[in-house]
């Protein structure tokens, strides 16, 4: 029989690297025509879409106090903007909502660690916890008027009623599904305790942590939005709420469009700059993101 | 941690010492005896593998070993908090390879400013230099259970326990993987504690194969494996010795079937 004149160990080491080079593969960033193509053009021709839609069904309508035409609409964004107003209306309900929802994140966490490690805070507060969420934000728009008034601090107060339950509850769920193979590897490494938390728990549930700041500020969004619609109050600065209630007031069809969309290109705009990458880039660190 | 820290004067005389070491769990029907009466001693520099079927116990007894769990009756006394590898590599998907190593190097007390040197050293002995930064869903199966061996390594302890680590691999890599271990425990000097229910893999890595009975765990048999390292799973000497030990485990399980 053939004999290599290798010995056991050396052959080892090269087979070793050959078994690795064929089990790794490559894995590249998309190039930008396939970022454009797969990610870019899709929306953009859903949007184009739409607007045909819309030109085609306005004869048809032919009520303009019902569906105002693409061109009105856009006339009021422009008003909006040659005032000067746009992005002010703009500020005014994202930097509300923004520090509504830091304040959410400040307190959403620590209640969640709470309820996630003690199985007493668990037992009492849990299922409330995770009913809150089911419950519509505008309805504690009447409540948190009434104790607060009409001011800034009911508009807070609504999206921490709103947003906190997510966040902690995306938390919880994120310590659930931490598997015990890594608690059991962090303990036989001496992570336990408080270092145990830090190293180990914490960082295995940033997927659900970080699923549940999405869904947190989701809920914000929709609850400052709720709380501007109802207490719109001139003291309180014209945010994207107030300038859709006031729209309707006037019976002006193209403003409460014009309010209508920037709420939701507001909200997705957060979503898509914040949260999204940072889902992604928490998934993709893990090889959880499948490239599709 | 349940098992207790041996006092430095007797840390020469074995890496771990199991004392009639008993185990049971209570089930709806009482309580059920996994483990019965199991005395072990691994002497520094050892390498034992626990051999048995379903239901021996192994993964009970490593647990009890590594101090996650305590026995019911005996002691357990190891020098050092010993490491641990297991079947999945438990790495953590959030680190990188390197990153992974660290976090163990960091958890000993070790200085921020050596870490970094410290793990390539052990990438290194794993063969697997320059896999620092990879992301461990990067790594194949068995450059995973490298690194998982370089981090547990990296807890600098004097027994190493392992629970079946490699039998989620395909046959060629634990092949090499096979080599690897056994060249790293000649260099590191390590006690060993194998787990497997792979008779020949038993048989090529150890100097002692301890045959575990099944339900509960008894230690029925032990052999000496005297074939020289390094050795090859497919030897005549490594396949006779299997033979032997595999009609042994047989009876063993066979004793189950009859009621």
């Amino acid at each position: 029989m053939a004999s290599t004149e290798t010995t056991p160990v050396q052959d080892a080491g090269s087979v070793e690297a050959g078994l690795d080079a064929l089990e790794t593969t490559a894995t590249g960033r998309p190039t930008l025509r396939q970022t454009f193509v797969n990610k870019i053009l899709p929306p953009i021709i859903a949007i184009a879409v739409v607007l045909a839609a819309w030109s085609l069904l306005y004869p048809v309508v032919d009520n303009p106090t019902k569906l105002p035409s693409p061109t009105a609409v856009g006339g009021a964004f422009k008003d909006a903007w040659l005032k000067g107003d746009l992005l002010g209306y703009i500020w005014t309900s994202v930097s509300r909502g923004l520090l509504g929802f830091a304040f959410a994140l400040l307190i959403g966490t620590p209640l969640g660690l709470l309820v996630a490690r003690m199985r007493f805070v668990r037992a009492a507060i849990g299922p409330i916890l995770s009913g809150l969420q089911s419950l519509p934000s505008v309805a504690w728009v009447p409540p948190a008027v009434i104790w607060l008034g009409l001011n800034n601090s009911m508009m807070y107060a609504v999206i921490l009623l709103g947003a906190v339950p997510s966040i902690a509850n995306g938390l919880v769920s994120g310590v659930d599904q931490v598997p015990p193979l890594f608690l059991r590897a962090g303990r036989t490494m001496g992570a336990t305790g408080v270092r145990g938390i830090w190293h180990v728990t914490l960082p295995a549930a940033l997927p659900g942590y970080v699923a549940g700041l999405k869904q947190g500020w989701a809920f914000s969004w929709r609850s400052l939005m709720a709380a501007e619609i109802i207490a719109s109050y001139p003291d309180l600065g014209v945010g994207l709420g107030q300038l859709l209630e006031n729209a309707r007031t006037a019976s002006d069809m193209a403003m409460v469009f014009e309010a209508i969309l920037l709420i939701l290109f507001v909200g997705i705009a957060i979503d898509l700059l914040i949260f999204s990458p940072l889902e992604r880039w928490v998934l993709r660190s893990r090889g959880l993101l499948v490239k599709g | 941690m349940a098992t207790t820290l041996a006092k430095a004067a007797e840390s020469v005389a074995y890496a771990a010492r199991l004392e009639h070491v008993s185990k049971s769990f209570a089930t709806p029907g009482g309580q059920q005896l996994v483990l019965d009466d199991i005395s072990i001693d691994v002497a520094p520099g050892e390498f034992v593998t626990l051999l048995g079927a379903s239901g021996c116990g192994k993964s009970t007894l490593l647990n009890l070993v590594a101090g996650l769990d305590r026995p019911t009756a005996g002691s357990i006394t190891t020098d050092g908090r010993p490491a641990l590898m297991f079947q999945e590599h438990a790495l953590f998907p959030w680190l990188t390879a390197g990153k992974n190593i660290e976090l163990a190097l960091k958890l000993r007390g070790v200085a921020k400013t050596e870490r970094r040197g410290k793990a390539e050293e052990l990438l290194e002995l794993v063969r697997l230099k320059g896999a620092y930064g990879k992301r461990v869903h990067e790594l194949s199966g068995g450059m995973r259970q490298r690194v998982a061996l370089a981090r547990a390594l990296a807890q600098e302890s004097n027994l190493l326990l392992m629970d079946e680590p490699f039998a989620a691999l395909d046959a060629i890599t634990r092949d090499v993987l096979h080599d690897e271990l056994t060249r790293i425990w000649a260099e590191t000097g390590l006690s060993v504690l194998f787990v497997t229910h792979n008779v020949r893999e038993a048989v090529r890595l150890a100097q002692r194969v301890v045959l575990l009975s099944s339900r509960p765990g008894r230690i029925a048999r032990e052999w000496q494996v005297d074939i020289p390292q390094p050795r090859r799973i497919e030897d005549a000497p490594v396949a006779e010795l299997s033979i032997e030990i595999t009609e042994v485990l047989r009876g063993e399980i066979r004793r189950h079937g009859q009621h």
